[in-house]
């Protein structure tokens, strides 16, 4: 996992909201047995028409708008657990999702594949969205040490939550695995005194 | 203070408690299948770790498998190097695999429960979110992404933080007409796709005690719908008796002991839940969703509400555009072209004897492609057995082999653009179907008696007195 600290870029708005994970990849696009390439196919049904031609009124194909943080509308990647919704995320170039809502499976997913979840206020949204849709120039600022993102020409200042153990883990590049290894003979002394099944 | 089902269980397997509030929980059974784990088995072999409880892991190939000619080599290629990698890294690790051609095969939500290897006060995960059915016996089950598949191989073990806990109390009797499936979508109507957030749900009431095991699976099954990582009911005499006998249940003396501590797996009277809602049964519609979430359910004779709750307008526009409805319009009487009955929601043999004891003697309406997928070969075997097939049959529906299917239409069970599809299913999202696809989800009697009529009715008035289970 790749380690994250500090970003400074414009951003893409997605103000729809209840956007699940079959959105951000359709199924049929899950056959693949490793975790790169799914970007090709991210937002697949809404980014290209049923030829493949890219359709000219969504905004990923939109090259007023780039930059490596969504800007995306409540109850981000409702749905189905699959994993290939954050890794088509990360694939495509994301290390941030703002949103002010985040299904739980797919917060805890993306935060293990080095891509940020931010939860703001429905109101922080909406401002955000409002501000990058009129001007794709706009930078956003995302400190993960301090917590904080910033838009300073529009003059805001937020902080976020996190799970500290989470923040250190996105700081170091470290994931779950090589903590719970480290736990063995916890795990193996749990064992020893459980009824088991 | 006492505790909750949850709490009960979950403590139970808390391992260690961590930095930021996490906690290390102990699993008890990992069920995994073809599109979530082929990522996970590179990332074991790159770390060396190897699976540390490889006799918890059970397998079987569900979601992308064709449910014709299962016999014959799969004809899609990804689809095939998928199933062949599922079977190359159960061999390579040896893992249990109830891949095609076995008996066991089917569902993964369908097969833990009816081989009696779901029980009571177990946690199970597995890389799907309907793994939340395993719930319907008192057990924590829970979808996972594939990261922690990997986890649970290397580790048996998870890092979470322990949800909060909500009660959602049912009482009173169901309408006519009225099914499990009605009771869920109502609640996810009421409660929205994101009510449940942060929270594991624990159904109560006497309309739930009432049930029967497969009719709480689905229930618990779409737990995950209103975002909630699970939904649990406390297990009674009906779970007892639906495990009894079962493959993989207990036998003789050490069945009773396990249904001494099965016994105490209930919320205590002083317990506390973080939330609560309480809903009357005898309120409840035969329910059918109108738009592109399992949140806009309405009852079958209501009308598509004029307005989107607030904050909604723009995605609520878009979904009724996408369905090619209106705002306001009445449901009843919209001619329908493809039925769907299957997928771990309802593909159970109870949801099979009630869609044949329906249609017995009746043919499918002509504008109807009616399509039956069973959960597993088990419940496909035994409705053989019942001469259900040949009612079905008859009635003009297509018999399929077990899978996924047309849940998600990975395999070539698609329905194709534009067209309106009445699925027992549990996700009405936007090309969830296939691309353009239109769903909407209802319950198998509701289902059965549209494929009938070819259009959207009153279910009610169809229940035949005598035949409705
Ligand atoms: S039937 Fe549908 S919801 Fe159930 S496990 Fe298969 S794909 Fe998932």
């Amino acid at each position: 996992m790749d380690k994250f600290k500090h970003l400074k870029t414009t951003a893409i708005p997605l103000p729809s909201q209840d956007i699940d994970t079959d959105q951000i990849i359709p199924a049929r696009f899950l056959k693949a047995t490793s975790r790169e390439g799914f970007g090709e196919n991210l937002f697949r049904d809404w980014r290209f028409n049923e030829d493949g031609e890219p359709k000219k009124d969504f905004v990923l194909n939109n090259t007023d708008y780039s930059g490596s943080i969504l800007v995306a509308g409540r109850n981000f990647g409702c749905g189905s657990s699959r994993e290939h919704a954050a890794w088509a995320l990360v694939d495509y170039g994301f290390r941030v999702v703002i949103s002010s809502y985040f299904a739980d499976i797919f917060k805890g997913n993306a935060l293990n594949n080095g891509l940020l979840p931010i939860q703001v206020s429905d109101e922080v949204l909406d401002m955000l969205l409002t501000n990058v849709e009129s001007n794709p120039a706009l930078e956003i600022e995302v400190d993960l040490e301090a917590q904080t993102l910033s838009v300073p020409s529009i003059n805001l200042l937020e902080s976020f939550d996190i799970n500290s153990y989470k923040k250190t883990c996105l700081l170091n590049g470290y994931d779950d695995i090589d903590f719970l290894l480290s736990k063995m003979n916890k795990i193996k002394e749990f064992e020893n005194n459980y009824r088991g099944f | 203070m006492g505790k909750t089902l949850f709490e009960k269980t979950w403590d139970s397997h808390v391992v260690d408690k961590v930095e930021g509030g996490l906690e290390i929980l102990y699993i008890d059974r990992h069920f995994i299948h073809e599109v979530t784990s082929p990522q996970a088995f590179d990332g074991i072999r790159k770390r060396g770790t190897g699976l540390f409880r490889k006799e918890k892991i059970v397998a079987t190939a569900d979601h992308n498998v064709p449910t014709i000619n299962q016999h014959l080599p799969i004809q899609d290629p990804l689809s095939r190097f998928q199933v062949d990698t599922l079977i190359r890294n159960c061999d390579e690790f040896g893992i249990e695999l109830y891949g095609l051609g076995h008996p066991f095969q089917g569902i993964v939500h369908v097969i833990g429960p009816e081989l009696g290897i779901t029980k009571p006060g177990m946690t199970i995960v597995c890389g799907d979110s309907h793994t939340s059915t395993h719930g319907a016996f008192g057990t924590i089950a829970f979808g996972i992404g594939t990261s922690q598949v990997e986890q649970v191989m290397a580790t048996q073990c998870l890092l979470l933080e322990r949800p909060k806990t909500m009660r959602i109390t049912i009482d009173g009797e169901l309408g006519k007409g009225v099914y499990a499936k009605d009771i869920i979508l109502h609640i996810i109507s009421k409660l929205t796709t994101a009510g449940g957030t942060g929270y594991f749900v624990e159904y109560a009431g006497s309309a739930i005690k009432a049930l029967s095991m497969e009719a709480r699976m689905t229930i618990c099954n779409m737990s995950i719908e209103m975002g909630a990582r699970g939904g649990m009911i406390a297990p009674d005499e009906t779970t007892f008796n639906y495990i009894k006998g079962r493959e993989f249940a207990p036998k003789g003396e050490e069945f009773e002991e396990a249904v001494e501590y099965w016994s105490t797996l209930y919320s205590d009277d002083d317990a506390v839940f973080d939330a609560e809602h309480t809903f009357d049964a005898t309120e409840i519609e035969p329910m059918i969703t109108y738009g592109t979430n399992p949140g806009m359910g309405v009852g079958i004779t209501k009308s598509i509400p004029t307005k989107a709750i607030k904050g909604n307008e723009a995605s609520f526009a878009h979904s009724l555009d996408y369905m090619g409805f209106k705002a306001g319009d009445k449901l009843i009487g919209k001619q329908i072209d493809h039925v769907f009955i299957g997928s771990c929601t309802n593909s159970r043999i109870e949801d099979l004897r009630i869609v044949a004891n329906y249609v017995r003697g009746k043919k499918k309406a002509g504008n109807v492609k009616a399509m039956i997928v069973p959960g597993s070969k088990q419940v496909e075997e035994q409705a053989r057995r019942e001469g259900l097939h040949e009612i079905l049959r008859e009635a003009g529906f297509e018999l399929r082999s077990p899978g996924c299917s047309a849940c998600l239409g990975m395999n070539d069970d698609k329905v194709p653009p534009g067209k309106y599809c009445i699925s027992t299913s549990n996700r009405n999202f936007e090309g969830r179907q296939g691309p353009g696809a239109r769903t909407m989800l209802v319950s198998p009697f509701t289902a059965a008696v549209i494929a009938i009529e070819g259009k959207i009715v009153d279910v009610r008035n169809y229940v035949e007195e005598g035949v409705n289970i």
